[in-house]
């Protein structure tokens, strides 16, 4: 925590000398998920504010605050720091304004790469990657003369020799909480199992086949090797039974690993801590996990004036080669200037293995929220892999009728 | 006569109780029951159908192509019609609701009726139903008879000492729910002291009482008593006070047993007490929600009350249609665990008349 209000000390007033945006008015009220980066983030935009009004909100439940908000017209807030699941309810409600003109006026130092564009019209600017890859300990799989895993067969494999020779009883964890990080753990290992969640073409669903029931079959080997509570475990609270030692080999945001690798805990585990690209799963050679991003969007029900003073503060901060430099080991940003540490790995080698981005569908939502409760009594053993299967897309479809997608 | 009885009613005149109750009714009027109606209404539209583009998509992994909502033609379909597509009561009896289809399939094709009661409790409406009727018939009776049992005794020890119990007593009530479903919830963690101590003395590492269905539909309900019985604590400690002391006096002269005083004097006298007691719990009980939130129980136990709350902020798209349906059928629901209650009520009401 210090450490954090150290670097954001450093750099208010590090770089006020040179932060000068010039903007004259207007008013900035940004909505962001609450993690180190994007606090790092907005702090820098901040700087360059002006005599703009400005004002952030740092929320863990920003997905259930955002469409509600952003519909009232004006709208509660000008920016909403979105993802690429979190930008398609956006995207679907018409909330949110192309920003193509304002890339052309102010957006000097973004980078192409950067820009989301939906139908040629820009939609957001990225700033940031994340993904969920491998965590292992060091000592305790070189104690044992385990080699770091590669697939998810040898996940599985590892945790069951750390299992055996009684160093930890459930050496493997990964946020199983029932909901939408279920849900989440089910679409990466889906999609490493080469799945496509509906038939091409249509919201019908396509995961009631072989490689649903492989994906909830690893789900519930890996599970079976898990702390027993891990239904209500998310990625926080893995994170603590990581740092508690409970733990060898871990699937956790890449986002994440800055908390885990800081001077907080024992250090002892912080230095067998170690990071390692995301496994495969089934023989596959695209990684059994989905690529995020996080950019920025602009509401659309809210002044001009509004969106030119948010777009022009946050767009310094997309664009910060020294926000980036200082900042190195919270993110893996895709600002230029940005040099890759060793807290980047995870999200470096998902790339170079060819993992593929969370899909980005206006009905993914409804699957997403249907996997979530209904693989749960598969994993508790009530049911077989195929029921749970057939009740994910039956409530699904039910949803997406009522939704008019079918 | 009870501290209740109709008797005292009837002596505020019509008019009276009109001009009385008129702030209360609008009010009522207003926050409870415009809304309700406007659920109601909510409850029998659809969104419009979508109307999709294929567009091409790039970030900065890639370009794909991929289908968009077209938010023209979605914007032309909601200015004629901004309720939505009506669809009678068709989200009342799609397979997230009621599931009449479904029922009648499982019916057709099952062989024996175990076969069939499975494949209809693995329905979400139906495993929510089930588990919120069973969290109120276990936790109504308890806390009925939870919150006597300690009125009694502290209505018989020392005064001195009656003040600080009787705060300590309503403690789990002051206590914010999500709180005190948390604080238990640590405990109960396989590593927290009542969890570690169970698997101790279990000899089993892998019991852990929140990964089981039973355990944790037993920890609620535990929790669920735990925390409503101050109520009824209080209300029926109140009651005790206006017990008259001559028939009490009488029955110990005449050699009754305080057994036999609580049954035929005290009992009867607060019985309009427990009535009003029973209705305001099983009201309570029957819209559960907070212990599952505090527990992360979600996989285990999901209540009707949670299923509307799943609806309006777990999905990234918020289901109107789905909430409105379950909240109208929870309304329907309460009404028909209340009824024999409120018919007795009403009839001894007339007789007293």
């Amino acid at each position: 925590m210090r450490k954090i209000l150290v670097t954001l000390l450093f750099l208010l007033f590090g770089t006020s000398a040179f932060a000068d945006c010039n903007i004259k008015s207007g008013s900035i009220n940004i909505l962001a998920n609450d993690f180190p980066a994007l606090r790092t983030f907005v702090e820098t935009s901040k700087q360059c504010k002006g005599s703009a009004d400005f004002k952030v909100t740092h929320s863990s439940e920003h997905n259930k605050i955002a469409v509600p908000a952003l519909t009232a017209n004006p709208s509660e807030f000008s920016a909403r720091i979105a993802a690429n699941s979190s930008i398609v309810p956006l995207m679907n409600q018409d909330l949110i304004r192309p920003l193509d003109d304002l890339v052309k006026k102010y957006g000097k130092g973004i980078q192409d790469s950067q820009l989301i564009t939906i139908d040629g019209k820009v939609m957001a600017v990225a700033f940031m990657a994340n993904t969920q890859h491998l965590y292992y300990r060091e000592d305790v799989l070189k104690d044992l003369g385990i080699a770091v895993p590669k697939t998810y067969e040898e996940v599985v494999a590892a945790s069951e020799k750390i299992r055996a020779s009684g160093k930890m009883q459930y050496p493997y964890a990964a946020a199983y909480k029932a909901g939408w990080n279920l849900a989440e753990e089910f679409v990466n290992m889906f999609i490493g199992h080469g799945g496509e969640f509906f038939k091409a073409g249509g919201a019908q669903p396509n995961i009631n086949n072989a490689k649903g029931v492989a994906t909830l079959n690893m789900l519930k080997k890996l599970s079976e090797l898990s702390n027993p509570d891990y239904l209500t475990h998310d990625s926080e609270a893995i994170k603590v039974e990581w740092e508690s030692g409970n733990v060898a080999l871990m699937t956790l945001w890449a986002s994440r690993s800055g908390t885990l690798l800081d001077d907080e805990g024992d250090p002892k585990i912080t230095k067998a801590t170690k990071l390692t690209g995301p496994a495969t799963v089934g023989g596959g050679n695209i990684p059994a996990a989905t690529l995020w991003w996080d950019g920025f969007t602009l509401a659309k029900n809210r002044s001009d004036a509004d969106a030119e003073a948010t777009f022009r503060a946050l767009a310094h901060a997309a664009s910060n080669k020294k926000m980036v430099a200082d900042a190195a080991d919270q993110a893996v940003w895709l600002v230029e200037g940005f040099v890759p540490g060793p807290k980047s790995i995870g999200v470096i080698e998902a790339v170079k293995m060819g993992a593929k981005p969370y899909p980005m569908l206006p009905q993914m939502g409804l699957m997403h929220g249907a996997l979530g409760s209904e693989i749960v009594e598969f994993l508790q053993g009530k049911e077989s892999a195929e029921q749970a299967l057939k009740d994910v897309e039956a409530a699904y479809i039910s949803k997406a009728k009522e939704q008019g997608f079918l | 006569m009870g501290i209740n009885s109709p008797l005292t009613q009837n002596l505020m005149p019509n008019k009276t109780f009109f001009w009385f109750f008129l702030p209360t009714g609008l009010a009522m009027i207003l926050f409870i029951g415009l809304p309700i109606i406007s659920t109601g209404i909510q409850s029998f539209y659809a969104q419009h159908d979508q109307v999709v583009k294929e567009v091409k998509k790039c970030d900065p992994f890639g370009c794909t192509v991929s289908i968009v909502v077209d938010n023209e033609e979605t914007t032309k379909l909601r200015e004629a019609k901004p309720l939505g597509k009506f669809n009678g009561f068709g989200t009342y009896v799609d397979r997230n609701h009621l599931a009449i289809d479904e029922i009648k399939k499982f019916w057709n094709e099952t062989e024996n009726f175990g076969a069939f009661v499975d494949q209809v409790t693995n329905l979400p409406f139906y495993k929510a139903l089930i588990f919120t009727l069973t969290y109120c018939l276990f936790v109504t009776p308890n806390v009925l008879l939870l919150g006597f049992i300690i009125a009694l005794s502290l209505n018989a020890v020392a005064r001195k000492i009656r003040g600080p119990l009787i705060f300590g007593t309503i403690l789990p009530m002051i206590v914010t729910p999500l709180v005190g479903s948390l604080v238990l919830f640590w405990m109960i963690d396989s590593q927290g002291i009542i969890g570690a101590n169970i698997q101790n003395l279990m000899n089993d590492p892998y019991l852990s009482l929140k990964s089981s269905k039973t355990l944790t539909w037993i920890t609620i309900i535990i929790y669920g008593i735990w925390h409503h019985s101050p109520f009824a604590f209080v209300v029926f400690y109140a009651a005790l006070q206006t017990v008259p002391q001559e028939p009490v006096e009488a029955a110990i002269i005449d050699g009754a047993s305080r057994f036999q005083r609580i049954k035929h004097i005290v009992l009867p006298h607060i019985y309009p007490v427990v009535t009003f007691v029973a209705l305001i719990s099983l009201m309570d009980n029957f819209r559960v929600f907070e212990p599952i939130i505090g527990f992360s129980a979600e996989g285990s136990a999901q209540s009707l009350s949670w299923l509307i709350y799943d609806n309006l902020v777990n999905e990234e798209v918020i289901l109107f249609g789905s909430a409105a349906a379950t909240s109208m059928m929870t309304i329907v629901g309460i009404a028909i665990l209340l009824a024999p209650v409120l018919i007795r009520t009403w009839k001894e009401f007339k007789t007293a008349r």
